[in-house]
């Protein structure tokens, strides 16, 4: 085992995760290895949370008494640990309800006359074959609103982003890419992506969405324009989204959501807008699930990402030497580390996802099925649907034998004739 | 859930194949799994009998199977009992496990009890039902007219 898998006290870990101990309506105890649709999370974040409902709670950026100055201290300090926690400023997060909502935020915007980035007929719009569904429906509305047109790389046999595959020019004005598929958990080349769009002048949108619960993220250095996630993903809370925008972009933007709280002045006739990120914070914002993910990510950073890293391509590694194993078994991604993130999508021929999907469920393992919002992806591959394993920092290698134990049975059930 | 009789229709799965002639096709997708089926319906020509039923498409066990017992069940029955079994099925899926079925009415159709207990699945165990429901609908309506039943 490498250092740092030593110095990880996993059951110390799941200690913080009650519900990793229930038992199953199969009567097994649960093998959670979904977190990549949504994660659990430790009692710090759910105390977090409470201790600022029953202590602090109030109206944040609103009035003078004590409890709202104690809420929107919480609300940005909040706001400031997320920052820190992926190489950003605070100015440069705007809370949204969930990443999907950030993307919609930055492709509204590219609709806006007022925006000196805004599309147009003529200009292109440029996205990915592998990305979630929300990283390409807000671009293709943006598209038809707009008379821009969509063009995409299209993935190559392993589920990666085939860089060579479209030409860009300097009519493309975005593009926006995922840096972990959530289906094939290959590693966008984020540097490359990010050169080429600079050397034409266009901007970059990052779905994080997968990257960081599980590696390091340095948003700065990685050098992107914008970039989304979610707290559920992350530990922390649903009902939050973060999205980061660089400042100078963010400052220019017109809003997105209108009402209170993202004003500067008001009368009958016109508003004029606070400046960024409260601009695009409208009505009274989420308080307890800021103070929840900051604990998320208090959590995760007193771990250490590159030790959640190690661990998840330990068990990744593991997941996909065995299924390997398997004979009917087939992986929809990359098959060896590199440059992989956690999620392990598959097939079993001759066995529908779903089919397997029910199976594991029986034994106590919960793995994702379906096209997880990636359909186009799947359709590249001519499948209708993938089971898919995805690791978070308190899975076990336990896990993964009962994972690859349940694919055999799977195989065995429905083989038999 | 999986009961021996599923995994028969499944294996071995009863009047799968599109055919002609017919009077509807309707194809219905389920948008959480991407599972779809298309499904043509044959009326007889006072539109009173279903004649018959042909399908093709590709779903997990439940749902394949759950439409190969569908074939079993309407092909030579009037719409209206058709209909009626539809019904039944609907009711006994739907009901997380609080209706058993009545074998009469829906044969290998009761196998399909346990999955009512499985939320996820229910939709999965009804897309060739939906769809044949759909089916009759149009066909019915392409029946000229006289004796259409306004219900």
């Amino acid at each position: 085992m490498t250092a740092s898998a030593q110095t990880l006290d996993l059951t110390k870990i799941r200690a913080d995760f009650p519900i990793l101990q229930r038992v199953m309506r199969g009567g097994n105890q649960l093998a959670y290895l979904d977190s990549g649709a949504t994660s659990q999370r430790p009692l710090q974040v759910l105390d977090a949370e409470r201790d600022f409902l029953i202590t602090s709670n109030g109206a944040v950026h609103r009035g003078a008494h004590q409890l709202m100055e104690e809420s929107t201290d919480a609300y940005e300090q909040g706001r400031a640990a997320i920052a820190a926690f992926i190489g950003a400023d605070p100015n440069e997060l705007v809370f949204t309800k969930n990443a999907t909502e950030g993307i919609n935020l930055v492709a509204y915007a590219f609709g806006d006359s007022r925006f000196e980035h805004a599309v147009g007929p003529g200009d292109v719009i440029v996205t990915t074959e592998l990305e979630h569904h929300a990283n390409l429906v807000p671009w293709q509305e943006l598209a038809r609103r707009t008379g821009a047109t969509l063009k995409w790389y299209s993935v190559g046999p392993e589920g990666r982003i085939d860089i060579d595959s479209l030409e860009l020019d300097r009519n493309v004005k975005v593009i926006a890419f995922s840096h972990h598929s959530n289906v094939t958990g290959a590693v966008a080349p984020v540097t490359q992506l990010v050169e080429r769009a600079k050397a034409i002048g266009a901007l970059t949108v990052l779905d994080a969405c997968q990257s960081v619960p599980h590696q390091p993220v340095d948003l700065h250095a990685l050098g992107v324009d914008y970039a989304a996630f979610s707290g559920h993903k992350m530990l922390g809370p649903n009902g939050i989204g973060v999205l980061y925008g660089r400042h100078e972009l963010l400052d220019a933007m017109p809003p997105f959501i209108t009402g209170g709280s993202m004003i500067e002045t008001v009368t009958m006739e016109k508003t004029t807008f606070a400046p960024a990120p409260q601009r695009f914070e409208a009505g009274t914002p989420m308080t307890s699930q800021v103070v929840g993910l900051a604990a998320a990510a208090r959590y995760l950073d007193a771990i250490g990402m590159d030790v959640v890293e190690q661990h998840e391509a330990e068990l990744v590694a593991a997941a996909l030497e065995g299924l390997a194993g398997v004979p009917a078994v087939r992986i929809v991604g990359p098959t060896s580390l590199v440059g992989r993130g956690s999620p392990v999508s598959f097939v079993v021929d001759g066995i529908h996802a779903h089919d397997v999907g029910q199976i594991l469920d029986d034994e106590g393992v919960a793995v994702r099925v379906g096209h997880h919002c990636a359909w186009p992806l799947h359709r590249k591959f001519g499948l209708a649907a993938t089971a898919r394993a995805s690791f978070a920092i308190y899975n076990t290698h336990d896990e993964v034998d009962r994972l690859v134990a349940g694919v055999k049975r799977a195989v065995e059930f429905f083989g038999r004739d | 859930m999986y009961q021996e009789v599923i995994l028969d229709h499944y294996k071995h799965p009863h009047h799968r194949g599109l055919r002609e002639p017919f009077g509807a096709e309707v194809q219905h997708v389920n948008p959480t799994c991407g599972d779809e089926v298309t499904l043509r319906v044959a009326l007889s020509d006072d539109g009173d009998q279903v004649v018959d039923v042909s399908y093709d498409g590709q779903g997990c066990s439940i749902s394949q199977a759950a439409t190969s017992v569908l074939t079993d069940l309407v092909i030579g029955q009037s719409v209206g009992d058709a209909l009626k079994t539809v019904t039944a099925f609907n009711e006994m899926i739907s009901s997380r496990g609080n209706v058993e079925g009545d074998e009469d009415v829906l044969g290998d159709g009761i196998a399909f009890a346990g999955v009512a207990k499985y939320p996820a699945r229910i939709k999965c165990a009804l897309l060739g039902w939906m769809a044949f429901k759909d089916a009759v609908a149009q066909a019915s309506e392409e029946i000229p007219d006289e004796r259409h039943r306004s219900a």
